[in-house]
């Protein structure tokens, strides 16, 4: 038997205590947490970044490491710091010292990074190691060269490697959400299929039960099944609460691609054992021809300032979209010709209109009051913050005609424009063979 | 002609990964995933969300009373264009149309 505890669906977000006292008391082989995604945006991967507050993060992880240790089990990072690229890795490496030398203890940290030099993928892709997947975007040297962090996914062979290390901690950079979890079971030889659907299963914690801010579940592998059970009081896992977990951020809830292969739950059954745990028997683990792993990269795509007006006046609510416009064709119009430019965009978001769905929003109403966002995108910040300025008198005093009073309305800051900086986007949505898997992954074994 | 709002238990959305967002309709029960399942026009669907037919994906799944749609990002997240980072909005188009 291996017994996978899982405190949370992500390190910041926080679990029931008692549940983790609990797993802690039941003796897992192994405590796995996944530290990101890129489901909050190209932002923290392109700067290297956590999106957690340092603070919640280092109270947090003491805590695990503390489990860990009372466990005598390891204990397990995937995607550290929300990325997983390098600079964020080293992030969490600092707090682990810094823990370390605060309780006085001594640890073993296995450090695994997903970092990939530009001139590697493109000789990778040179070679014809590079594969797009559905929806990716065109790519060529220029696109990888211009990343300002690329990462690849390891899978579980990445993350044995660094638990054979006899590693009381791994800090991994970018992993799949899952690998973290099916890689002790599959080294013991747990079935591959059972190992993988457990993972995705367990990924968010106890977001497959109910009280799923609970956080804290427990997987345990037999031979033929998984058994989960979602550790506080209350929270429970049902074949319908586990089985729906499949749909979660999957486009295909019954195929899941893994370095390696892939996992099929189509005819997985799920079972309930009583009222809270739910056993699972019948995945599938099909092996792939090649060794792939998913490469991810965000790159700079301009520098923007936005400004926020409100309109409360029922006249320009109700007239906002030809306000808005007139405005864009003026100020852009204006902005060339005081700056000589014509690389950058003026948008106007309407909230309370459609500023979440844009065209594809289908309803109207009459709404109290409209904000009005001003989005200025550019090449460099100081051409954004320029514009930004230029825009600012519009939306404070433009009028619907020339003949009414110079109308003013209502700006909730000062100064009115923000400027954000550097905006990323993905670019990558490919993956890449590989002959053996660590060839592109570095491993370092600190005994600190 | 109900919204299909008003006949699910819940429509959620999320991304799946920067380049593809999914849609999970979770119909409650046998008569509402047959009525939903029956009613909801993949041609439409696929207009309501501006996306070409041939790159939906759709999964009617009677065990769990669930219709998922799955289609790549009208805007691939976090670029420029895009509304709604964890492509939380988009449910409520699906939920807003209406059945027969």
């Amino acid at each position: 038997m291996t017994r996978i505890l899982v405190p949370s669906g992500a390190l910041g977000l926080g679990w029931d205590q008692e549940a983790l006292e609990r797993g802690i008391a039941n003796r897992p082989d192994l405590i796995a947490i996944d530290g990101g995604s890129t489901d909050s945006g190209p932002s923290y991967l392109g700067r290297g970044v956590s999106k957690y507050a340092r603070s919640t993060t280092k109270a947090e992880w003491a805590a695990l490491m503390d489990a860990a240790h009372r466990a005598g089990c390891p204990l397990v990072i995937g995607t550290a710091g929300t990325c997983g690229a390098g600079p964020a890795v080293d992030w969490l490496t600092d707090i682990t010292h810094e823990v370390l030398a605060e309780t006085g203890r001594t640890a073993r940290v296995a450090i695994l990074k997903s970092d990939q030099p530009a001139g590697r993928i493109a000789d990778a892709m040179a070679m014809g190691r590079i594969t797009p997947l559905p929806a990716a975007p065109e790519i060529d040297a220029d696109t990888v060269t211009s990343c300002a962090h690329i990462v690849a996914l390891a899978g579980i062979e990445q993350v044995n490697a660094a638990l054979a290390t006899g590693a009381d901690i791994v800090i991994a950079g970018r992993t799949t959400d899952t690998a973290i979890i099916a890689a002790l079971p599959i080294a013991r030889g747990i079935d591959p299929g059972l190992a993988w659907h457990a993972a995705k299963i367990g990924e968010c914690g106890a977001l497959c039960a109910s009280n799923p801010q609970s956080g804290v579940l427990q997987i345990d592998f037999e031979d033929d099944a998984f058994t989960l059970t979602p550790l506080a009081d209350g929270a429970q896992a049902t074949p319908h609460t586990v089985s729906a977990h499949m749909l979660y951020e999957n486009s295909d809830p019954f195929l899941l691609y893994e370095p390696g292969g892939a996992l099929d739950v189509t005819h997985a059954r799920y079972t309930a054992l009583d009222d809270t745990r739910v056993r699972v028997t019948g995945p599938v683990w099909r092996p792939s021809p090649d060794y792939t792993v998913k490469l991810e990269g965000a790159r700079v795509a301009g520098y923007q300032t936005i400004l926020l007006a409100l309109l409360r006046d029922p006249r320009y609510v109700a007239k906002a979209q030809g306000w808005a416009d007139d405005i864009i064709a003026r100020a852009t119009a204006k902005a060339r010709d005081r700056t000589g430019r014509d690389d950058f965009s003026i948008e106007i978001r309407l909230i309370g209109r459609n500023a979440t769905l844009g065209a594809l929003e289908h309803r109207t109403g009459d709404p109290v009051e409209v904000g009005a966002l001003g989005i200025v995108t550019a090449p460099t910040p100081e051409l954004a913050s320029e514009i930004g300025k230029l825009l600012n008198p519009y939306l404070l005093h433009h009028p619907l005609t020339r003949e009414e009073e110079q109308p003013t309305f209502a700006f909730p800051f000062s100064p009115a424009e923000i400027d954000r900086g550097a905006i990323y986007e993905f670019c990558l949505h490919h993956v890449m063979t590989l002959d053996d898997p660590m060839e592109v992954f570095t491993l370092e074994v600190i005994d600190a | 002609m109900p919204e299909l709002r008003s006949i699910a238990e819940k429509v959620r959305s999320k991304n799946a990964g920067p380049f593809w967002i999914t849609v999970d309709i979770f119909c409650g029960t046998d008569t509402a995933f047959t009525r939903i399942r029956d009613g909801l026009d993949t041609a439409r669907v696929a207009e309501a969300l501006d996306c070409p037919g041939q790159t939906l994906k759709r999964f009617d799944i009677p065990d769990l009373h669930v219709v998922k749609i799955s289609i790549p990002r009208p805007q691939v997240q976090g670029t420029a264009a895009d509304r709604d980072m964890h492509g939380a909005a988009l449910a409520n188009i699906l939920a807003e149309i209406d059945l027969p």
